[in-house]
């Protein structure tokens, strides 16, 4: 799989990740160079294999649907870059 | 009085119980070490002599006491992937700045509850994706062991391993009795083979992975890298156990792995699978591998060809599924809750500067993979894929298990290599991990133990794979392996 320029940049904005001019042109190769080796899967047959979830045939563990924590305003905030109160400051969003 | 800091964590135990030296003793002689070796080493991040001292005096007044818990007054370090209560904690990324979490990891607060002493946190390659501890925001470790090249020493520096690259190197620096460290890949294995440690990544489960910070979700495990195989018994000993907050983490009780240590090998099972021996594998890997077959066949277990037929699709599919887990699990570092912010014009612009800022190459490397594979109409070629793939090697592994009890590997490819060798090329790095990261694919357990030096004086490692929760023949078939080997310390420690 050939990756462009154009479609590094639109995967960077999808990961919300600044790239330079300079980046892009890097990654478009290495991205193409890991996906080019990746593609090998290929040669595996899996139809009517299912896909893995988990490494031992085990019930996912259930709990009470009841509150067991709470109460933790200050330490939910301690270590915000800004904040105000209980409250995260960011950047306007709506008008 | 001898150096403490050359004691096993099994022979520290013996000693504080016996009264031979105190916690407090113990816990200094670490803290002068470190102290010393890490302007040369950089294993340590952040050391903690302060609240060191202070866990060892309450060690101190409970072996007074005759109160002494399992690890009392052991001084460990802790990979900074571990969040600490209070305690900086970073995955040695920018992103995470001075992030001091609100709460202790699982595995963490189980050592502290046994009575371990927290030297400090450990270096560790950023959010442990790679293989020699070179993408640390905090800069790269230096491996303790030297080339000996034509008689001399050679002073290039060595990669420990990664991305538990601190834990290898403090543990075999001796700058702690032992270390947690993490495994989605080969992370505790790799580094401890390139050091001369042990190192075991549990079956997946084993360990909560509840205050860890996540990478790949599904492959993540935590473990221990020690000096020798007992402790990385008592260690895991310690580290497990089930945790209501990680649903993945099962209810099953903890076994004494430690009794394992000397226990007979007669009539086990030991597979060899042919397609470990790959193109480009050096053949002082394939003479190691063919030793620890001897030394097994002379403890009186049989050794048996069997094929995983699926190996060779092991690490791309890996290279699908770790990249699609962090790029989810990264999501989180958003400029907004915690860590490093860079103020944008609007909240997309500050998401997308505080990211680029934040992230280290590699990491944007990843997260870029996986949010591909995972972007609308590329799920199912690549990560549905990638996990039927999973459940083939998975499937090698339960059909190999009918015949035999563990597997015998290499675990790495080569021994140690040098600073920047490996670092231009992605996927020249990510086939550091290619012994062992069919094991994060199936979920099982693997242990790295030491077994022999390379030509250049350098150690190397053999690795066992058991079936699922059954550490216990790893630890009594690793012991057999060490018994024959011997120990390998570091034998100049050139930064004292």
């Amino acid at each position: 799989m050939q990756v462009d320029e154009a479609t590094v940049r639109r995967i960077a904005r999808l990961a919300r990740i600044r790239i330079t001019d300079e980046e892009a042109k890097a990654l478009e190769g290495e991205l193409s160079g890991i996906l080019a080796w990746v593609e090998q899967l290929g040669e595996v047959n899996t139809d009517n294999v299912p896909p893995m979830t988990r490494v031992a045939d085990m019930k996912l563990k259930k709990r009470k649907d009841e509150v067991t924590d709470g109460n933790k305003a200050d330490d939910i905030i301690a270590n915000a870059p800004m904040t105000e109160d209980h409250f995260f400051v960011v950047p306007k969003v709506v008008e | 009085m001898t150096d403490l800091t050359k004691l096993t964590l099994a022979e520290a135990r013996d000693g504080l119980t016996a009264k031979k030296f105190s916690a407090t003793e113990l816990t200094q002689a670490f803290i002068k070490a470190i102290d010393a070796a890490n302007p040369h080493l950089n294993a340590y991040v952040l050391a903690t002599p302060d609240h060191a001292l202070a866990q060892a005096k309450a060690s101190d007044e409970r072996l007074a006491k005759g109160d002494a818990r399992p690890l009392e007054g052991l001084p460990i370090g802790n990979k900074d992937l571990f969040c600490t209560y209070g305690i900086r904690t970073t995955a040695c990324s920018r992103i995470l700045d001075d992030f001091k979490p609100r709460y202790e990891s699982t595995v963490g607060q189980n050592l502290w509850d046994a009575g371990a002493v927290m030297l400090g946190k450990l270096n560790n390659d950023e959010f442990a994706m790679g293989s020699s501890n070179e993408t640390s925001a905090f800069g790269p470790v230096v491996n303790p062991w030297r080339r000996t090249r034509n008689g001399k020493i050679d002073n290039a520096k060595l990669v420990p391993g990664g991305s538990s690259g601190g834990s290898s190197a403090a543990v075999s620096a001796d700058l702690c009795l032992g270390a947690t460290a993490t495994d989605t890949g080969g992370s505790i294995r790799q580094p401890a083979a390139l050091t001369g440690t042990v190192g075991i990544k549990p079956t997946y489960g084993r360990c909560s992975r509840w205050g860890i910070v996540a990478f790949a979700s599904s492959l993540d495990q935590a473990g221990p890298i020690a000096k020798t195989v007992r402790d990385s018994a008592i260690l895991l000993g310690h580290m497990a156990g089930h945790d209501p907050k990680d649903s993945t983490c099962v209810d099953l009780p903890v076994p004494d792995y430690e009794a394992e240590i000397g226990r007979s090998v007669k009539g086990l099972r030991v597979g060899v699978p042919k397609e470990y021996r790959v193109e480009g594998m050096s053949a002082e890997v394939d003479a190691l591998w063919q030793k620890g077959i001897a030394w097994l066949k002379d403890a009186g277990a049989t050794i048996h060809d069997i094929s995983l037929p699926h190996t060779k699709y092991a690490l791309p599919a890996y290279y699908i599924v770790a990249p699609a887990e962090c790029s989810s699990n990264l999501a989180r570092y958003d400029g907004v809750r915690y860590g490093l912010r860079v103020p944008g014009k609007d909240l997309i612009d500050t998401y997308e500067a505080t990211r680029a800022a934040g992230f280290g190459k590699e990491v944007k490397r990843r997260v870029l993979i996986g949010t591909y594979v995972l972007s609308a109409g590329y799920y199912d070629a690549y990560y549905l894929k990638a996990q039927k793939v999973r459940t083939l090697i998975k499937r090698d592994f339960d059909n190999a298990w009918s015949d035999v009890d563990v597997v015998l590997t290499p675990t790495t490819p080569s021994p140690a290599f040098g600073f920047g060798e490996k670092a231009g090329d992605p996927i020249a790095m990510y086939l550091e991990d290619i012994f062992t990261v069919t094991v994060n694919m199936a979920g099982l357990p693997g242990i790295s133990v030491p077994a022999g030096l390379s030509g250049e004086g350098t150690p190397m490692g053999l690795q066992l794979i058991g079936k699922p929760f059954d550490e216990g023949t790893l630890f009594r078939t690793a012991q057999v392996i060490e018994s024959a080997a011997g120990r390998f310390p570091v034998p100049n420690r050139w930064w004292a």
